[in-house]
């Protein structure tokens, strides 16, 4: 691979590159193997403590903590994004008493930490921690998406608009047809990345007690023993970050697809922290 | 409202003990970022490989999971913290450098090439060219986008108060249990002292982006 930070390395810088790799993997390894060799000195590695995989019921609890953790995400997912539209033509709105409430909104819902949502929903609602935690996925998400879709359409060349006006369509009749479909064209591959971080959040449900795959890991490690918290949360922990890179992949390969087909192309995907997504 | 005046010593130090969590997670992540991107794009494979391997991975990590393996699983092991503060800066900083190096990153690749073309005809090797050239544009493009992060690090801060750190969301909590009859108004406050770190730091990322786009 060739870079133009550094120039193509000859056989000195080779030599000193493949020293310096050699190195770095001994260190990398030494690190692993003196985490293995403590988590093997608290015997984690019995074959006993990793037998209870073989039992159907921890399999099941498992499972239910997937499920509820896909639940929540989709069902909130589903509301969040018409939400959002909602919100975003509220944003730009041409009625000042319509967009200016709205700004506000939107600035208070993106500056607040999601689990406080989920929280307050739970608390002052008394609702079921399902609910709590949809609604505070949702509130959050809705105004995500809704800044996702506002930077779409104002990415749009301005011709698209003023066309539109010109045919005679109402400012509202332009953003719903015209914009808007070419806007959330445009930025796909940011509200894919946005439905990792939203499916990323599911987690919180963890601090309001729902019962979502960590939740399961924790009252499984309760019902079995401690000695079991490892293996368990082991498996959870692939299992959340698996899902979550098949989504990311997903986010990656419409970028690449829609970069190919679409006419106007899409925007690329914020590598997700930069810009609006931001988790 | 009543409970939010009577409260407000818990809720000063709790704003304190979150900015602090933010504060140190936040220079440890800008530190850690900036080495992994340096990492991502140096000619040694295994630096690359490693710093690759290291964002993808904490970037598909739920906060929350990072958390409770500092908190809960760590001390099963053996790693005992003296005080909670600790694990929750182990996982914010090492949740959050993932983040700030793919912002560096990206801020690279945004440096014309003829910059690191030109650094290097004059025979500068690639420690120079990227300590040197390439890093102090790439970091001043970067600014918004690290400020957002930074933002998103302060209402992570919140997942701490879960796990025993009684910051903002941790006396939120504890309040609310406290004034069963008051909840409301117990964590409208909390999203006060929130909305005091996020909301100005927004404001600032905005101006950034507007000085950085005029000036390029």
């Amino acid at each position: 691979m060739s870079s133009v930070l550094y120039d193509v390395p000859g056989p000195k810088a080779r030599r000193v590159s493949l020293i310096g790799s050699v190195i770095g993997v001994v260190l990398i390894a030494a690190l692993l193997a003196w985490a293995i060799m403590t988590l093997a000195q608290q015997g984690i590695f019995q074959a006993q403590r990793w037998a209870i995989f073989g039992q159907a019921d921890v399999w099941s609890l498992i499972a239910n903590g997937i499920g509820a953790t896909l639940a929540a995400a989709a069902i909130a997912a589903v509301i969040a994004f018409p939400l959002g539209l909602l919100l975003c033509l509220m944003r730009i709105s041409d009625v000042a008493w319509v967009r200016i409430p709205t700004r506000i909104v939107l600035e208070f819902l993106r500056g607040m930490p999601v689990v406080l949502m989920m929280l307050f929903v739970l608390l002052v609602f008394a609702t079921s921690s399902f609910i709590a935690v949809v609604a505070g996925l949702v509130l959050y998400n809705a105004a995500i998406f809704a800044e996702i879709i506002r930077a779409g359409i104002q990415s749009l060349p301005r011709g698209q608009r003023e066309a539109g006006l010109a045919i005679g369509l109402t400012s509202f009749q332009s953003r719903l047809t015209i914009e808007l479909p070419q806007a959330v064209r445009r930025m796909l591959p940011s509200l894919v990345a946005q439905l990792v971080v939203l499916l990323k959040d599911t987690s919180l449900g963890y601090i309001v007690a729902y019962g979502e795959l960590l939740r399961a890991v924790q009252v499984m490690a309760d019902f079995l023993g401690p000695q079991f918290l490892f293996p368990v949360f082991f498996v959870a922990a692939a299992i959340y970050i698996a899902i979550n890179l098949a989504v990311s992949r997903l986010a990656i390969w419409i970028e690449r697809r829609g970069s190919k087909k679409a006419a106007g192309g899409v925007a690329k995907a914020p590598t997700a922290g930069v810009s609006t997504v931001v988790k | 409202m009543d409970v939010i005046i009577e409260s407000l010593p818990q809720y000063w130090d709790g704003f304190l003990r979150t900015l602090f969590l933010a504060a140190v997670s936040g220079i440890i992540a800008l530190v850690a970022g900036t080495l992994l991107a340096a990492a991502r794009v140096s000619p040694v494979a295994a630096l690359r490989g490693f710093s690759m391997a290291y964002v993808e991975v904490v970037r598909n990590t739920p906060l929350t999971i990072a958390f409770f393996f500092a908190a809960v699983v760590l001390p099963r092991l053996g790693v005992t913290f003296q005080q909670f503060e600790i694990a929750a800066i182990i996982a914010l900083s090492a949740y959050t450098s993932a983040f700030i190096a793919e912002a560096v990153r990206s801020g690279v690749n945004s440096v014309p090439v003829g910059q690191a073309e030109a650094a290097r005809s004059i025979g500068m090797k690639f420690g120079q060219v990227l300590s040197l050239i390439i890093l102090p544009q790439a970091l001043r493009t970067v600014i918004p986008p690290m400020i957002n992060i930074l933002i998103a690090l302060v209402k992570n801060s919140s997942v701490a108060g879960a796990f025993y750190v009684l910051e903002l969301f941790g006396y939120g909590k504890q309040l609310a249990n406290d004034h069963g009859d008051a909840v409301m108004w117990v964590l409208v406050g909390v999203a006060f002292f929130y909305l005091l770190i996020t909301v100005p730091l927004g404001y600032l990322a905005h101006q950034v982006e507007r000085k950085v786009a005029i000036a390029r």
